[in-house]
């Protein structure tokens, strides 16, 4: 009975008497489900270009983190360092499309994955060996980027504490998103990298350059990765265990869909809110820490109604 | 037919890599250490202190009564399957001892280390039952245990609140990295509350999940508990100290164990941070000759991989004290057979008959950087004093004297522990080694 009531009454009751409290846990949840809708874009940028799921975009977060904030240290000032650091990761996407993925053209799908994961494992060490293995705190003041907090008082003794640095994150990422969707839609360039996508030899038929389509997409995966790291290294340090965070961005595809733009942010959202309520509401019930676990668990329940994730394209083979 | 050649040959040319080159007059130390995945922003400092320290005794001394300490480093990246490989690599060498520095990787080894004939030395982590001597001859955690620590953070939360008797219907959060390490103490912490009267309430952090914490917070902004205990390493304890930061919990009602208090820990949270305590067992600073020399013979003529800033920081002594008890092991150990090169088994004896009295510590270089400490063949922790610490913004200052832990509570539940994890490893074998005091 007292486990009935654990899991159909409490929470219910608690989101009603503490109506701050419940505000507080969304806008956590939305928070998480923007920065992991960032991760989420950098994966979708990539299948949707070529079909492969970019297990090195995790690494990618991290190495433009570290080179940042490396540069910085370095006596670089910070808004120039963040132009070269958009710089490297440029380089990196023409050394990535040059030397993984033009060799690759046309192979199985399997094969470029193990490629993606051969690139990460060379990211992390490439990263630890420049920068060291040590956590670097992030240059938010320097950016420019708010820091502080607004608290909101609601009720008679309610708070919402808003981080400026929150907001920020929310902003920059709606901004992206949208910036990613016209490019994507309205270009030529966009419109290119979906039929690079749909068919590798076809597109090259018509006289797309698959190299510079590639290296386009790596590019703007790494801005993407830019942006993630940044937002996340504010919010605790830029360490390679941020690299773990990014497989958060499983389950939001899973649930978004591989190759949807908005796909990556719904999923995100749904993720990032679904998981901080369960695990607040809920969580204590199973001794806590479920976190890890929930945003699959959400995923699978999606699953099992659309396979093909929420915002995916239905494949339809014929036999 | 040239591809398998091939292929045989450099199998032969990695496995036939040489042993490190051994003098005579020399033994071989392996540490295991992370320089490198999430939990290096810890061990980097942790390695540059034990190496240093070894290094400048080579530099300075000659090593140790006139046998060089070959120092060789294992990286396992916190990792519990690299760290067995680490230590079979360790144990091929003949290693004197194996520092695992992971509870994971120490829980791994306790079997095989009776049966290879290496002691663990697990310096105030790992398993605290190891304490007992006679159930865990091979097993080393001085100068305390994490249940000796548990029971520090509680008598410091007692003293805050004027007396044991008041932490009855208090509230205490517990917050840990939800791996062997975090879970440790649990078993006390609950005994303790049962006794004391006190609720204790879990915040588990998956590994995964470091740096993702605003879930666990908002459990705590909404639990209101009275105080927070951390138990986090690697990069879980910045953000701890961010997320804390954030909910506006009061930090000076926030206390860490002493895995929790290096200096980027704290300074993660810049000047809010201020008033976050830790425990701690030894001196943060370089303000001693022992660490001057580090400074003169390693650091300034670029023999060290430590920074000059960084050195006498808390993680970085951390590594240094697990150096100066091996080293003192050596020493007693070569002084109670009468050898000079000693094997892994005299290594084994020194351990369990370390006596590091004050006179010594100011005769090695490093007066007031410890508390005194002894063990014995029954006690292999000796449950020595600790201090509280606390983060003034900028850097590390005492809050307190020197306690010691409950140990009137602490041993019997260690024995208790001790018998159970002999029963659950049934056959476990009964202590053969004799006690050379």
């Amino acid at each position: 009975m007292e486990l009935l009531t654990g899991i159909f009454v409490t929470p219910f009751v608690q989101m009603v008497t503490l109506p701050d409290f419940f505000l507080q846990v969304l806008w956590e949840g939305f928070v998480g489900g923007v920065l992991y809708a960032l991760i989420a874009l950098g994966f979708v940028l990539i299948f949707k270009a070529s079909g492969v799921f970019n297990f090195a975009q995790g690494i990618m977060v991290v190495f433009a983190g570290l080179t940042l904030v490396g540069l910085h240290e370095n006596g670089v000032p910070a808004y120039l360092a963040l132009i070269l650091t958009i710089g490297v990761m440029g380089l990196l996407a023409i050394l990535v499309e040059r030397f993984v993925m033009r060799p690759l053209v046309n192979q199985a799908d399997i094969i470029l994955l193990m490629a993606t994961i051969g690139l990460t494992i060379f990211l992390i060490g490439l990263g630890e060996f420049i920068f060291g293995g040590e956590p670097k705190q992030m240059i938010t003041e320097e950016l420019g980027l708010p820091t502080g907090s607004t608290a909101i008082e609601i009720g008679s003794d309610g708070l919402l504490i808003l981080q400026h640095i929150d907001i920020a994150a929310a902003v920059i990422a709606i901004t992206m998103v949208a910036i990613l969707g016209v490019f994507f839609n309205k270009t030529r360039i966009g419109r290119a990298l979906r039929a690079v996508a749909d068919d590798h030899q076809a597109a090259l038929s018509v006289g797309i350059s698959l190299n510079q389509i590639w290296a386009i997409v790596w590019f703007a995966a790494g801005i993407v990765a830019l942006a993630t790291g940044i937002m996340w290294g504010a919010r605790s340090d830029v360490s390679f265990a941020l690299e773990i965070i990014a497989l958060k961005a499983l389950p939001v595809l899973i649930l978004g869909g591989f190759t949807s733009i908005p796909g990556a942010i719904v999923g995100g959202l749904i993720i990032g809110i679904g998981e901080k309520i369960g695990e607040i509401y809920w969580g204590p019930l199973m001794g806590g820490g479920i976190e890890s676990w929930l945003a699959y668990m959400i995923a699978l329940i999606f699953l099992l109604f659309r396979p093909q994730g929420l915002f995916g394209e239905k494949i339809i083979e014929r036999v | 037919m040239r591809n398998l050649l091939i292929g045989g040959l450099a199998l032969a040319a990695m496995t036939a890599a040489p042993l490190p080159a051994q003098a005579e007059d020399s033994v071989y130390i392996q540490l295991a250490t992370y320089r490198t995945g999430p939990f290096a922003g810890s061990g980097i400092h942790i390695a540059n202190g034990m190496a240093d320290y070894l290094n400048m005794l080579n530099e300075r001394d000659g090593g140790i009564n006139g046998v060089k300490i070959v120092v060789e480093e294992c990286e396992t990246g916190y990792n519990t399957q690299k760290g067995v490989e680490c230590y079979e690599q360790a144990k091929a060498k003949n290693t004197l001892v194996f520092n695992p520095y992971s509870t994971g990787i120490t829980l791994q080894v306790i079997p095989k280390a009776a049966v290879d004939k290496i002691p663990i030395l697990s310096m105030a982590y790992g398993l605290s039952a190891a304490a007992d001597g006679n159930t865990f001859p091979w097993i080393f955690n001085p100068p305390m245990t994490y249940w000796d620590g548990a029971t520090g953070v509680l008598s410091h939360i007692a003293n805050e609140l004027g007396g044991l008797d008041q932490l009855k219907g208090k509230k205490i959060g517990y917050i840990f990295l939800d791996a062997g390490y975090g879970r440790e103490p649990i078993p006390l912490l609950e005994k303790m509350a049962e006794e004391y009267g006190f609720e204790i309430v879990q915040y588990p952090v998956p590994v995964k999940e470091m740096q993702n914490q605003s879930a666990q917070w908002l459990n705590v902004r909404r639990d209101k508990p009275d105080f927070m205990v951390i138990w986090g390493w690697g990069a879980m304890n910045p953000t701890a100290v961010k997320e804390a930061i954030k909910i506006r919990y009061p930090m000076d009602r926030f206390i860490g164990v002493w895995w929790s208090g290096g200096e980027d820990d704290a300074r993660a949270g810049g000047q809010d941070a201020k008033g976050y305590k830790t425990l701690n067992f030894h001196a943060v600073g370089a303000d001693f000759p022992a660490i001057q020399d580090v400074k003169r013979l390693l650091v300034d003529t670029g023999k060290s991989q430590t920074e000059a800033d960084r050195l006498g920081e808390n993680l970085y002594n951390r590594g240094l004290m697990n150096s100066v008890l091996m080293a003192e092991a050596i020493r007693t150990a070569q002084e109670i057979t009468g050898k000079k090169v000693i094997t892994s088994e005299d290594m084994r004896v020194g351990l369990e008959n370390l006596n590091i009295t004050e006179a010594r510590l100011k005769e090695i270089g490093l007066e007031g950087f410890m508390a005194p400490i002894r063990t014995s063949c029954e006690q292999h922790s000796g449950h020595h004093s600790m201090y509280v610490q606390q983060w003034d913004g900028e850097k590390w200052v005492k809050l307190t004297d020197w306690f010691p832990p409950m140990t009137d509570k602490v041993k019997p539940l260690l024995a208790q522990a001790a018998q159970d994890y002999k029963t659950s490893n049934a056959p476990w074998p009964d202590r053969a080694e004799p006690c050379v005091n």
